[in-house]
């Protein structure tokens, strides 16, 4: 029998998910004063991680606290519920340093319904969409399952793995979103009646494996720092954690690879099952052991998937392998000879809207009104999607409000505008993952900065609030107060400062040089340049002090990034018209028009990053536009 | 990575047309046209000086304060000029190789080769030409980037290209090695990057560019040929050993000193090595006022000079003019020719090898003809000297790509500085990865999924 479809209510803005895009989204909406819908199959899935029970690390800890600084929530949650902290990179330089967390996956979950039920204009209800409501070329709204029609001025679809989701274990294949739970069946179905392309990714998860029958004994223990940090800007130093959960390294070794070698006309990665594209960076063992044969051992991180549970996430370990083959893999491995499978690993195929179809703002080009976010848009990880969420909620609500000017994250303000850019401007042939390599700017995009380069913006949006804005305002100011104050004073070459380069190893003074300078020298922190000269009328606190580091000892080289930065924005500046004719244009090259009609990049500097669009195609493009806004002031 | 920020690059080009005019003409524009111009010019500071004024001065070599030419500077200040942005137009005297020096400096210091029509097309953009014209802007650029691209293509050396791909790839290993230490920073199968690695790779890799920027002089002297000047005081028989070596008798050869008055290029094959003579009207101060105008070009033929040979009457004793030219020579690649072999030795040897070392003092005598073979062995060997004749063949053949290989040389020595001052791995690799992009201009190849195509295919990464 057919559902009776009935209106329900009206609401500013409707979110479709609530995994770690949809999260961010909603609240984000939300928060700008949108009366706003979070939709989600399975109330008790909210913000869940069906996969490693971590958060941040390389480019993905920058994200989060980018999206601290914008006023979103994934920091303050992780930072509510994390059993264990480290900074990664230490040894190396401050742009590639990052935070990494170990969740507590279900109190991660908990924490953010919670946030998310308390948040006020923001209404979380469990369904599924079946399909948009449409008004000529605009989403109006969407009809769930149960027949009810929501209308909203604008929609944002974070649909994650769960559209048309296949789990495959082996030979076993079942219709099925992540860990299980039910799959969005007909939303694709209404995308691609819409006109949106399609197409199938897959990724994968290890098995979860019983703690009590780990042998621990022959693995490597990864405890957390002692040394505090936090991932959101505003948590207190006072509350972080002492009591931390420990991480164990192990290996695989040749009995593991002869295994999954003797049973890989099993494996469904190999077999012809999997259809879908799988991530280069993540491959599944199995993966790993035919592509690197030469190697072997793998290593194999064994992760607590919380406080309160026995289950161990055995990173490193994601396979597709029928359960028996899984079971005997794990068994040969040191710590886990007797180890209890408590869930298989398994494969997961999905949809993806190819994201070329994307604009900046992540709305649809097709549809108008209608934003996708996070691994619906062919990425990857949950800081990825909780990024993408941030700012396709952003600029729904605005939107919702009827604000033209979109928000929109360059490649030198974020990591996320990186990774909005790279998905909009390529697409992506795979699950896309961030990395430090993709930023041609991470020596600007850095973790410790990324209130300094955000949170203007998240207090305009209205994410940030006055106290948290004022607060910030205090920091910025003792900071470029400090920095002024060491480019003026002066140390004279004294006893005691030659007798402490002395005990440095360092050359000595000869004569009295700027503080800054002094700073400079690669033996010499803050701290010591202090003894040398007068306290700050306020002392500074440790991330202030970190500023006064990082700008001065790599001045030169932030100095030249920042100029490479300016010439960008002045190419980010030539707005290419959004009615443009690219068939009208002669002399483009085939490739060329072909790419510059599919991609539709909003600015010179977009299109000089589509593969396949030459020099010679920018200077015709921008002669060609400079021509039609003179045609259009002369006529 | 894509370059981005070309549109507001300072751009350079010759823009007279190609071969052997009185005067050529460099041209930069954009807003560092002054600093850069500035950086390779002495005479007025460039920034300082009035806009639409031409100055006076050399071009001088930065880096080994090697004068290349004389050169008239014009400075036009925007936007009352041909692209409205900052431009600066160098008059060069010294002919096409002089030019082409200019022309080189200018891209190693900071300039990028203009694109074909890109100076028109800036006048269009920055709003200098009008709507009608703008098609004719569009056709010419690509009709002249297609033939440009097919150029750009032929000139590109099968030898050199392949050189520079081996050096990218050493580069990208190590680049990648870096990447995998920051993204994956507990994955430990790959050794850490180190800044004691990163100098070995980066000092190899220097010197490879250095050896590719030599080859590029071997090859500019096999196209141009090696700028050869014969000096001496009058009539010690400069024009007889040219005669001799060309074969005919272009210049005029008296016995009456001072004859020789016009500088005469002329090119001549030795033993392989393709020299261009310019003959000199001799080092001799005079107050004849045609000949002055000589004796200024031998001063000049000797500072355009890549090798000097300079003549001795040897039955004659060394005179205070013979010792000025000894003078004057001693920083180049000279010859010291004793003529006159057949008349009584009047020339005080001893005194000669105080200066010149034995082997590059040879007797001959340009009338009987005798000794010449020894002075075209002498030459050959100067030249090849050092160098595997097999290698030596034309690899580096145009101003663009000296300048990009300059520009790389000088993205190693910040990778260097950085080393030395103690900077992060990953800091420093901020100019590895320049050094990277600038060999990939090139060779065409600046496709940055390459470092992640490395980065995978290399290692095995992943949760």
């Amino acid at each position: 029998m057919e559902v009776r479809e009935y209106d329900a209510q009206n609401y500013d803005v409707i979110v479709v998910g609530a995994g770690h895009a949809g999260s961010e989204a909603a609240l984000a909406a939300a928060r700008m004063g949108n009366e706003t819908l979070l939709l989600t199959i399975n109330l008790d899935m909210v913000a869940f991680m069906p996969c490693n029970p971590s958060v941040g690390g390389p480019a993905k800890g920058i994200v989060v606290r980018e999206i601290d600084a914008l006023g979103g929530e994934m920091a303050h949650n992780i930072d509510k519920t994390y059993i264990q902290m480290r900074m990664l990179n230490t040894g190396k330089g401050p742009a590639v340093r990052a935070l990494r967390a170990q969740a507590d996956k279900h109190a991660y979950h908990q924490a953010m319904k919670d946030t998310i039920e308390k948040q006020a204009h923001l209404t979380l209800r469990q369904g599924i969409a079946d399909r948009l409501l449409m008004e000529d070329d605009a989403c109006v709204g969407i009809v769930t399952n149960t027949g009810a029609r929501y209308h909203a001025k604008s929609v944002v679809l974070a649909a994650g793995t769960a559209s048309r989701g296949k789990i495959i274990i082996g030979e076993l294949m079942y219709s099925s979103g992540p860990n299980n739970s039910q799959p969005a069946t007909k939303l694709s179905l209404d995308l691609m009646d819409q006109g949106l392309k399609l197409r199938r990714f897959k990724t994968g998860t290890p098995p979860r494996v019983d703690g009590t029958t780990i042998d621990y004994s022959v693995t490597e223990e990864q405890p957390g720092d002692k040394e505090v940090n936090h991932f959101s800007y505003d948590t207190p130093d006072s509350i972080y954690l002492k009591d931390q959960v420990s991480c164990w390294l192990t290996y695989t070794n040749p009995t593991t690879h002869k295994i999954i070698r003797d049973n890989l006309d099993r494996a469904p990665m190999f077999s012809g099952l999997i259809k879908g594209v799988g991530p280069r960076y993540c491959p599944s063992i199995e993966d790993k052991v035919v592509r690197f044969a030469d190697k072997d051992h793998h290593q194999l991180f064994l992760e607590p998937e919380g406080r309160n549970t026995e289950e161990w996430y055995v990173q490193g370990f994601s396979t597709s392998m029928p359960e028996e083959v899984q079971q005997q893999m794990l068994h040969t491995v040191a710590g886990l000879e007797h180890a209890q499978m408590m869930r298989p690993g398994y494969a997961i195929e999905y949809d993806v809207v190819e994201p070329y179809q994307l604009r900046p703002t992540l709305e649809t080009k097709l549809v108008r009104n209608l934003f996708t976010a996070g691994q619906m848009n062919g990425t990857s990880g949950y800081e990825e999607a909780a990024g993408q969420g941030l700012l396709a909620g952003i600029n729904a609500g605005l939107r919702a409000k009827g604000i033209e000017e979109p928000f929109i994250l360059k490649r030198s303000d974020a990591y996320i505008g990186v990774m909005v850019d790279d998905l909009v401007t390529k697409g992506t042939n795979e699950p896309y993952r961030l990395l430090t390599s993709r930023a041609e700017y991470r020596l600007i995009l850095r973790h410790d900065n990324a209130d300094l380069r955000l949170t203007e913006r998240g207090h305009e949006l209205g994410l940030i609030s006055d106290a948290r804005y004022n607060k910030f305002l205090v920091k910025k100011a003792a900071i470029e107060n400090e920095l002024a104050r060491l480019n003026t004073v002066r140390i004279k070459p004294s006893e005691a400062v030659n007798a402490f380069l002395a005990t440095k190893g360092a050359t000595p003074l000869k004569d009295g040089v700027l503080a800054s300078e002094f700073l400079r020298r690669p033996e010499v922190n803050y701290a010591d340049a202090l003894q040398f000269i007068a306290a700050p009328a306020t002392p500074l606190d440790r991330r202030e002090i970190e500023q006064i580091e990082i700008q001065m000892k790599y001045a030169g080289y932030i100095k030249k990034a920042e100029e490479r930065v300016a010439k960008l924005k002045r190419m980010e500046a030539k707005q290419i018209p959004a009615n443009i004719d690219y068939d009208a244009i002669n002399g483009l090259a085939t490739e060329a028009h072909q790419k510059l009609k599919k991609i539709q990049p909003e600015t010179l500097a977009q299109a000089t990053r589509i593969s396949g669009v030459n020099p010679a195609d920018i200077a015709i493009l921008s002669v060609y536009i400079e021509q039609g806004r003179i045609a259009k002031v002369s006529s | 990575m894509a370059n981005t920020t070309t549109e507001f690059d300072t751009i350079a080009a010759i823009s007279t047309p190609p071969g052997e005019g009185a005067i050529s003409i460099v041209r930069l524009s954009g807003e560092d046209a002054l600093p850069i111009a500035g950086k390779i010019f002495k005479g007025h500071d460039l920034q300082k000086v009035a806009s639409h004024t031409i100055n006076y001065g050399h071009i001088v070599d930065p880096d080994n304060d090697e004068t290349i030419d004389e050169v008239m500077v014009s400075v036009l200040r925007a936007p009352k000029t041909y692209t409205r942005e900052e431009m600066v137009e160098i008059n060069t005297h010294g002919g096409i190789v002089a030019t082409n020096h200019v022309l080189q400096l200018l891209l190693s210091h900071g300039a990028r080769l203009a694109e074909p029509g890109e100076f028109t097309k800036r006048a269009f953009l920055n709003g200098r030409i009008d709507l009608t014209q703008a098609e004719s802007v569009m056709d010419l650029i690509r009709a002249k980037t297609d033939r440009a691209m097919q150029v750009a293509v032929d000139q590109l050396d099968g030898n050199l290209s392949r050189l520079i791909k081996n050096i990218r790839q050493e580069i990208l290993d190590a680049l990648a090695q870096v990447e995998v230490n920051i993204d994956y920073p507990e994955y430990d199968a790959v050794e850490t990057m180190t800044t004691k690695m990163l100098l070995e790779k980066a000092t190899t890799v220097k010197k490879q560019i250095e050896q590719l920027l030599a080859t590029a002089s071997q090859g500019k002297v096999l196209r141009e040929g090696l700028a050869t000047a014969i000096v001496g005081r009058p009539n010690v028989g400069k024009s007889s050993l040219l005669n001799y070596l060309l074969h005919e008798d272009k210049a005029i050869v008296t016995d009456v000193a001072g004859t020789t008055r016009d500088v005469i290029e002329e090119y001549v094959n030795v033993r392989d090595v393709p020299l261009k003579l310019i003959d000199t009207a001799g080092i001799r101060e005079t107050n004849d006022k045609v000949e002055k105008i000589g004796v200024e070009r031998s001063r000049q033929a000797i500072t355009q000079a890549d090798l000097v040979l300079l003549i001795l009457d040897n039955s004659e004793a060394l005179t205070d003019e013979d010792r000025a030219l000894l003078t004057a020579t001693n920083a180049k690649k000279r010859l010291v020719i004793l003529n006159k072999t057949d008349l009584p030795v009047e020339l005080d040897e001893a005194e000669l090898q105080q200066s010149v070392a034995p082997e590059n003092i040879i007797a001959i005598s340009a009338l009987t003809a005798t000794g010449v073979d020894q002075l075209e062995q002498r030459i050959a060997d100067l030249f090849w000297g050092g160098i595997d004749n097999s290698q030596s063949t034309t690899l580096v053949s145009n101003a663009r790509q000296i300048g990009l290989l300059n520009q790389a040389k000088q993205a190693l020595d910040d990778v260097l500085a950085g080393i030395k001052a103690e900077m992060p791995v990953d800091l420093i690799q901020i100019d590895m990865t320049r050094c990277w992009d600038l060999l990939g201009e090139i060779t065409g190849d600046a496709y940055q999924d390459e470092l992640l195509n490395q980065l995978f295919s290399q290692f095995c990464l992943g949760k």
